[in-house]
C-alpha cells in the first residue's frame, strides 16, 4: 500500500522540508535576536543612566559623591548622606542576617536536609522572599515602628520609631533566603567522603562542621552573603516607608542608627517625580548609576564566586 | 583534638542547638508579618472592596477594582512579552553555552538579576514615559517585563540544560527540523520547569512597587487604557498605607490580604504544577 | 540483483582541526547488513553520522568529500530531506518522554507536521510494531508513555520509530551497548528479519555481534577503512594485518 504512493509522498516531503529549511533558519535568527536584545537592554540601560546623568556629573563632578549637603531648593546636591544611609542600613541588614543565613544554611544542609520538617522550612523560607516588599514595609510601618518606638523610649534615645534601624531590621528578614537558599545547595555538595574521614577519626559533628564543611564551602556562602548585600543595597520600598526620609546628615552615631535618614535608592523613589528642574532630576539619576554599578558589581562577583565554587 | 569525649559531645549538642534555633527562629517574622495581614485585611474583602473603586476621603467604603484590573493588564501584557522573548533567550543560551554571544547575554542576564527595581523604573520612564508625554500602563509593563526576563531565561536555560542530548538528536534523525525539534520535543519535555520560572517570575513582578512609581505611577479611578496612567494593587497599597486616614488604610490592608493571597497561590500552584507535569525521562 | 544504495567517495570528517574519518570509500548494496567495527576513537560512528549528516549538528564538525545515496550526493540536498529518509537507531533507546508509544512511532511524521489520517497512522503503527517484533507486546497499551518500556522494548521502539518513515536505510549506532544480553539478542534477531526489506548499517565494537548479524564487515581504524569484505572472509582470512591484530584481541 504505501509503495505505490511512495513517490508522492516523497515529492511532498521534499517539498516540506524545504520549507522547513527556510523555518529553521527563520527560527536560529530569532534566537539569536532575543540574546542580542538582553544585550541591548544592558548597555541601553546603562547609556540612558549616563546620559540623563550627564548634566549633573558635568556640573558636580566627582565631588557629588562625597557633597555632605542636599538641599534641591537651593540647589545642592551631594551623595554622601544617601551613601552613608545605603551602606548603613545594609551592613546592619546583613550582620543581623548572616547568623540566621547560615543557621538555616548548616540546618537543612547538614543536620536535616529530608522530611517534612525541613520541607516545612524551606518553603518557609522561600515564602519570606516571596513576600512583596511592600507589604513587609506596610507592616513595619504600623507593628514594627511602634515597637521600636517604645524600645528607644526606654533606652532613651529620640523615639522616632521609624528611622535607619528599622528599616535595617526589616531589611535583615527581607535578605536571609538569598544567603540561605545558596548555603544549603552549597552545603549538600560538601562530598560525603570528606565528612566521613573526619567521622572516622572520631569527630564530632560540631567539629566536622567547624573544621570540613565551613572550609570547604567559605567561598560559596560568602557570595551568597554578597548575593545578600546585592539585595538589600538595591531595596527601595520597605526602606522607603521606614526610613524617615531625612536627607541631613546625622550628628552622631547614635542617630546616624536609630534616628531617621534615607538611602539612595529611598531618595530616588520620594522626589524622582517631584524634581522639578535638570539638575535636580539628573542628581538623582546619577545616585541610580551609581546604585547601579554598585549592586552590579556586588552580584557578578558574587556569581563569579559560585560559578567558580560549583565548577571545582 | 581534645580527648574529653564528653565535654566534646556537650558542645556538639550546644552547637546544633544554636543552629535549630536560629533555624527555626526565622519563621517568627514571617507568621507574625502574615499573621499581621490576614488578620487586618481579611475582613475589608467584600463583594464590595472587590468591584468599586476607592472612595474619596471622608466617604466610607470603596474598594479596589481599579488596582486589581490594572496589576492584571499591566502584568499580562509584561508576561506576553517577557515570555516568548525569555524563552527565546533562554534556549539560546541552553543550544550554544559555548558561543561569544552566548557569554555576553548570559552575563548581562545576572546584571539584569541584579539591577535595583528603581533603577528599571527609571530608565523605562526616559524610554517611554518620557517621549509619550505622559505616565502609562504601556510603561508599566515594560518595566515589569524587563524584572520577568532574568527569572524566564534562567529558568528556561537551567530545564533544558538537564534534558539529555539524545532526545534532540532522536527528532533530528527523524528529519525533524530543528525549530521543530525545540518547539515539539524539547519545550515540551521542560515544560514543567520552563512554567514554573514562569510562575514565579509573574508572582515576583505582581508584588513590585519601584518600577511602577514613575511609569504606571497610579490612577484613583478604573482604566483600561495601556496610555493612561494605570493604578496597582502595590502601588495602591502604597499610596493609600502613607496617607494619613483610616479608612484608606483599611483599604490598603485588605489590598495587602489580596496581594498576599495572588502571591500565595501563585507560589504553590507552581509547586504543584512542577510536581504534576515533570515528564519522567 | 545488487544494486548500490550507499557510497561514499573520498569522505572525510573533522572535529575543528581533529581529522577523525580519512578518506573513506565505501560502496554499500541494497538489503544487506553491513557491520561497522574498530575500537573506540576509530572514527566508526563519525562515519555514520556523516551518512544522514547529523555529524554536521557538533559545534565545530565539518566534513569533505561525498556519501552518494541512491546515486545523489547527500551533502547537495536538504539535511532534513536526507534524515527523514535514512532511519537512525542510537546507543542508548531514546523514546519521546512526552510521548505515547503510538504517538513515539509516528513521531516522524507528527513532529514535522505532516498530516496523515488516523486509518493511515494506526498502519503505520501496526505494521512497524509488527516489523520491530513489538506489536504482540505493547498492542494492549498503545497509549501509555514509552518510557514504561524496558529498555530492550525502548530500543525496539526507536526501530520502529525509524521503520515508520519508510526509509531504505537504517543507521544504528551501537544499538545493543546499553541493553542486558536478553534484550541485546531480541535485537539482533530483529536484524535478520530487517533485513528482506531495509539496509542495515550496524556500528558495533562487539566482534562478536559483527561476526553474528552481519553480511559484510568494515574494519576502521585511527579513522581509515582498513578493510571491507565479507564478514565470513574477514573474521576467518583478513587481509591487514591490522585485522587480524583487532581480531585476534591484540588491541581494542
Amino acid at each position: 500500500m504505501y509503495k505505490k504512493t511512495n513517490k508522492f509522498v516523497e515529492n511532498k516531503r521534499l517539498k516540506l522540508s524545504n520549507s522547513q529549511l527556510k523555518w529553521e533558519t527563520i527560527f536560529r535568527r530569532i534566537l539569536i535576536a532575543m540574546s542580542i536584545l538582553l544585550v541591548v537592554i544592558i548597555l541601553g540601560v546603562l547609556a540612558t543612566l549616563i546620559v540623563e546623568s550627564m548634566p549633573s556629573i558635568k556640573s558636580l563632578g566627582i565631588g557629588f559623591l562625597w557633597g555632605k549637603v542636599w538641599d534641591p531648593v537651593s540647589n545642592i546636591y551631594g551623595a554622601y548622606p544617601f551613601l552613608v544611609g545605603t551602606l548603613l542600613t545594609s551592613f546592619i541588614a546583613l550582620i543581623i542576617s548572616v547568623p540566621f543565613s547560615y543557621a538555616i544554611a548548616i540546618y537543612l544542609g547538614e543536620y536535616n536536609p529530608k522530611g517534612w520538617l525541613s520541607d516545612l522550612l524551606k518553603n518557609a523560607i522561600e515564602l519570606i522572599a516571596a513576600v512583596p516588599s511592600i507589604i513587609y514595609g506596610f507592616w513595619g510601618l504600623f507593628v514594627l515602628v511602634p515597637i521600636i518606638r517604645t524600645f528607644e523610649m526606654k533606652i532613651g534615645v529620640a523615639p522616632y520609631g521609624i528611622g535607619v534601624l528599622t528599616s535595617s531590621l526589616i531589611l535583615a528578614v527581607m535578605i536571609i533566603p538569598y544567603a540561605a537558599s545558596l548555603g544549603i545547595t552549597l552545603i549538600r555538595m560538601v562530598p560525603s567522603p570528606l565528612k566521613e574521614a573526619a567521622y572516622g577519626l572520631g569527630a564530632t559533628r560540631f567539629e566536622v562542621i567547624r573544621s570540613v564543611i565551613m572550609p570547604y564551602t567559605r567561598s560559596g556562602l560568602f557570595a551568597g552573603v554578597l548575593l545578600s548585600l546585592g539585595r538589600a543595597l538595591g531595596e527601595t520600598m520597605a526602606v522607603t516607608m521606614l526610613i524617615g526620609n531625612t536627607s541631613a546628615v546625622a550628628d552622631s552615631i547614635k542617630n546616624a542608627i536609630f534616628g531617621p535618614g534615607n538611602t539612595m535608592a529611598s531618595v530616588i523613589a520620594n522626589e524622582f517625580t517631584e524634581a522639578d528642574h535638570t539638575e535636580y532630576l539628573s542628581a538623582l539619576i546619577e545616585l541610580g548609576l551609581v546604585l547601579f554599578f554598585v549592586t552590579v558589581i556586588i552580584n557578578l562577583i558574587g556569581k563569579r564566586i559560585i560559578t567558580r565554587f560549583t565548577n571545582d | 583534638m581534645e580527648l574529653n569525649i564528653g565535654l566534646r559531645n556537650t558542645k556538639s549538642a550546644i552547637f546544633k542547638g544554636i543552629i535549630v534555633f536560629f533555624a527555626f527562629l526565622i519563621t517568627v517574622p514571617l507568621i507574625v508579618v502574615l499573621g499581621y495581614i490576614i488578620k487586618q485585611g481579611i475582613f475589608q474583602v467584600n463583594w464590595h472592596f472587590l468591584t468599586s473603586v476607592p472612595a474619596p476621603v471622608g466617604e466610607t467604603g470603596g474598594g479596589i477594582i481599579n488596582a486589581l484590573v490594572g496589576s492584571f493588564i499591566m502584568v499580562m501584557v509584561a508576561a506576553v512579552v517577557a515570555i516568548p522573548v525569555g524563552m527565546a533567550a533562554g534556549i539560546y543560551l541552553s543550544e550554544n553555552p559555548r558561543s561569544k554571544l552566548a557569554y555576553y547575554s548570559g552575563l548581562c542576564v545576572d546584571i539584569l538579576q541584579g539591577v535595583p527595581s528603581i533603577v528599571v523604573g527609571i530608565v523605562v520612564y526616559f524610554w517611554i514615559v518620557k517621549p509619550l508625554g505622559t505616565f502609562s500602563a504601556l510603561s508599566g509593563s515594560a518595566a515589569l517585563a524587563i524584572m520577568m526576563l532574568p527569572i524566564v531565561i534562567r529558568s528556561t536555560e537551567q530545564t533544558l540544560k538537564m534534558l539529555p542530548d539524545s532526545l534532540k538528536e532522536a527528532a533530528l534523525s527523524l528529519g525533524v527540523p530543528y525549530h521543530r525539534v525545540i518547539l515539539k520535543v524539547i519545550v515540551p519535555c521542560g515544560f514543567a520547569g520552563i512554567l514554573s520560572g514562569i510562575m514565579l517570575s509573574i508572582a515576583r513582578v505582581i508584588g513590585e512597587t519601584a518600577p511602577l512609581l514613575f511609569t504606571a505611577f497610579g490612577n484613583p479611578y478604573l482604566s483600561y487604557s495601556l496610555t493612561k496612567p494605570m493604578e496597582s494593587l502595590p502601588h495602591l497599597i502604597f499610596t493609600y498605607a502613607t496617607s494619613p486616614y483610616d479608612d484608606w488604610h483599611n483599604l490598603a490592608w485588605g489590598a495587602s490580604f489580596i496581594l498576599l493571597m495572588f502571591v500565595l497561590v501563585l507560589n504553590i500552584f507552581t509547586k504543584v504544577l512542577t510536581r504534576k507535569w515533570k515528564v519522567q525521562l | 540483483m545488487e544494486s548500490t544504495i550507499v557510497k561514499a567517495e573520498n569522505y572525510n570528517s573533522y572535529f575543528g582541526d581533529n581529522h577523525v574519518v580519512k578518506d573513506v570509500n565505501i560502496s554499500i548494496n541494497k538489503n544487506e547488513v553491513i557491520a561497522v567495527m574498530g575500537p573506540s576513537g576509530c572514527g566508526k560512528t563519525t562515519f555514520l553520522r556523516g551518512i544522514n549528516r547529523m555529524h554536521e549538528l557538533i559545534p565545530n564538525a565539518t566534513s569533505k568529500g561525498k556519501i552518494l545515496l541512491d546515486g545523489e550526493n547527500v551533502y547537495d540536498m536538504n539535511a532534513i530531506y536526507v534524515r527523514s529518509k535514512i532511519g537512525m537507531v542510537f546507543q542508548r533507546p531514546n523514546p519521546f518522554p512526552n510521548l505515547s508509544i503510538y504517538e513515539n512511532v509516528v513521531a516522524g511524521y507528527l513532529l514535522n507536521g505532516i498530516k496523515i489520517s488516523k486509518a493511515d497512522k494506526d498502519v503505520i503503527v501496526e505494521k512497524s510494531l509488527t516489523s520491530a517484533a513489538l506489536w504482540k507486546e505493547v498492542k494492549d497499551s498503545l497509549h501509555k508513555k514509552g518510557t514504561f518500556l524496558s529498555g530492550g522494548q525502548q530500543q525496539r521502539l526507536c526501530i520502529a520509530r525509524a521503520i515508520a518513515m519508510q526509509p531504505e536505510l537504517i543507521l544504528f549506532d551501537e544499538p545493543t551497548s546499553a541493553l542486558d544480553p536478553i534484550s541485546t539478542s531480541s535485537v539482533e534477531a530483529l536484524f535478520h528479519e530487517l533485513k528482506a526489506n531495509y539496509t542495515l548499517i550496524i556500528v558495533t565494537h562487539n566482534m562478536q555481534q559483527a561476526a553474528r548479524v552481519s553480511d559484510r564487515t568494515a574494519f576502521f581504524y585511527m579513522g581509515e577503512l582498513v578493510e571491507f569484505d565479507d564478514t565470513k572472509q574477514m573474521f576467518t582470512n583478513p587481509a591487514d594485518q591490522r585485522t587480524q591484530n583487532y581480531i585476534t584481541g591484540r588491541f581494542s
